[in-house]
């Protein structure tokens, strides 16, 4: 009884408690304004309808399509339309290490439930701590949604097609507007908004010159170049001094010492005062150990 | 193509959702890389509106867009209902042409 209920609320919960149905409920009708602005806008830009269609079944993550499609449209090619995509959706790696019980028990649950895995899921998953009321939430957002935005996304598609000139009422502002809408709230820590602000402004510096949508992707250089001063210095330092001990000691280790020593006490600092003046090694050194690091 | 493009992105996706749930318990990912993976989704975003708001093609996009983008940009980062951020952006934008300003 108790296992066959719990089965039961694993993929379908009958009785939602209100409050949960309620919330689901708003946040579905939030994200169907951006499943409308995005079948429209897609279709407006001259997109045939099944393309649309195909990535809200398939991708069914908003965030990524409209990067995609906003690649597609503004000329890009489709490579740097799928990076730009699947750079966003790396979040869903660590959201399915948070909650990978509310998709545990039979090997289609599993399936199923990674498909619905969105931010909004797993927000609602880790609203609760018992484990019946996390897979409640997180299957009744994530199939609601995922219908939800299906359709709204077919709806757009419609009322994109059907309004002729789509320029008069402001179509084209919704889909900025929504990305802003979504990234705003993510942009709580101050080096985030740094990032952010450096990356757009690079990306819009380059749009005139690069192809389109590398200058999208462009930006992300923003976040590497905004993240590096603040952390690498001692850091880098430290490791570096580190590595030059290390090298010192295995040469002591393994040759005669008399020898190892004049040489490891000579070559040290030859290296460390060759490698400062010689801007080059630096960045692959520090991108390597910094790439590591994280 | 575009095709095969869609089904890359559902790939990569759906490799995304699967690993987590299929690597529990092996594997953590560091809160240094959950933070990069978030600002880069963020600096990803932020880059995206802001060249899809101010640019065409190669070209400045005019007045009125970005105008609405940033009135409901305001409104976003003032907490404001999503529906009324999108509908702000439209109807600004709307408005500002139907004023000549383009």
């Amino acid at each position: 009884m108790n296992m066959r209920l719990q089965w039961r609320t694993a993929w379908a919960p009958r009785i939602p408690d209100r409050a949960l149905a309620r919330d689901v409920a708003l946040v579905c009708l939030a994200d169907m304004i951006v499943g409308v602005s995005f079948g429209a806008t897609a279709v407006a830009g001259g997109l045939p309808w099944w393309l649309p269609t195909a990535m809200s079944v398939l991708v069914f993550a908003g965030g990524s399509q409209f990067a995609a499609v906003g690649v597609i449209l503004a000329g890009g090619s489709p490579v740097a339309a799928v990076a730009a995509g699947a750079v966003l959706n790396t979040r869903l790696f660590p959201y399915g290490l948070a909650v990978p019980d509310v998709t545990a028990g039979r090997w289609w649950t599993r399936l199923l439930g990674a498909h619905v895995t969105t931010d909004e899921s797993v927000a609602f998953a880790l609203r609760h701590t018992d484990p019946a009321r996390r897979r409640a939430a997180f299957w009744t957002c994530g199939i609601s949604l995922f219908i939800a935005w299906n359709a709204a996304v077919a709806l757009g598609m419609l009322a994109g097609s059907a309004v002729r000139n789509t320029a008069a009422f402001g179509l084209d502002a919704t889909f900025p507007a929504v990305l802003l809408a979504l990234a705003l709230p993510s942009l709580t820590d101050r080096r985030t908004r740094a990032a952010a602000l450096g990356g757009a402004s690079a990306a819009v510096a380059l749009t005139p010159l690069l192809p389109a949508g590398l200058p999208v992707l462009a930006a992300l250089g923003g976040l590497a170049a905004l993240w590096r001063p603040r952390r690498r210095p001692e850091r880098a330092e430290s490791r570096r001094a580190g590595r030059r001990l290390y090298r010192a000691m295995g040469r002591r280790a393994d040759k005669r010492p008399d020898r190892a020593d004049g040489r490891g006490a000579d070559r040290a600092p030859e290296r460390a005062s060759g490698r400062k003046p010689g801007r080059r090694a630096e960045p692959a050194d520090g991108g390597l150990a910094a790439g590591g690091g994280r | 193509m575009p095709l095969l493009a869609i089904a890359a992105l559902a790939a990569i996706t759906y490799a995304f959702r699967i690993a987590g749930p299929l690597l529990t318990g092996r594997v953590t990912v560091p809160p240094a890389a959950q933070r990069l993976f978030a600002s880069a989704a963020a600096v990803l975003l932020i880059a995206l509106a802001a060249t899809s708001a101010l640019t065409t093609g190669h070209d400045f996009a005019g007045l009125a867009r970005p105008a609405g983008v940033l009135a409901a940009g305001i409104l976003a980062a003032r907490r404001a209902p999503f529906p009324v951020v999108v509908l702000v952006a439209a109807a600004v934008t709307a408005l500002l042409r139907l004023a000549g300003i383009h």
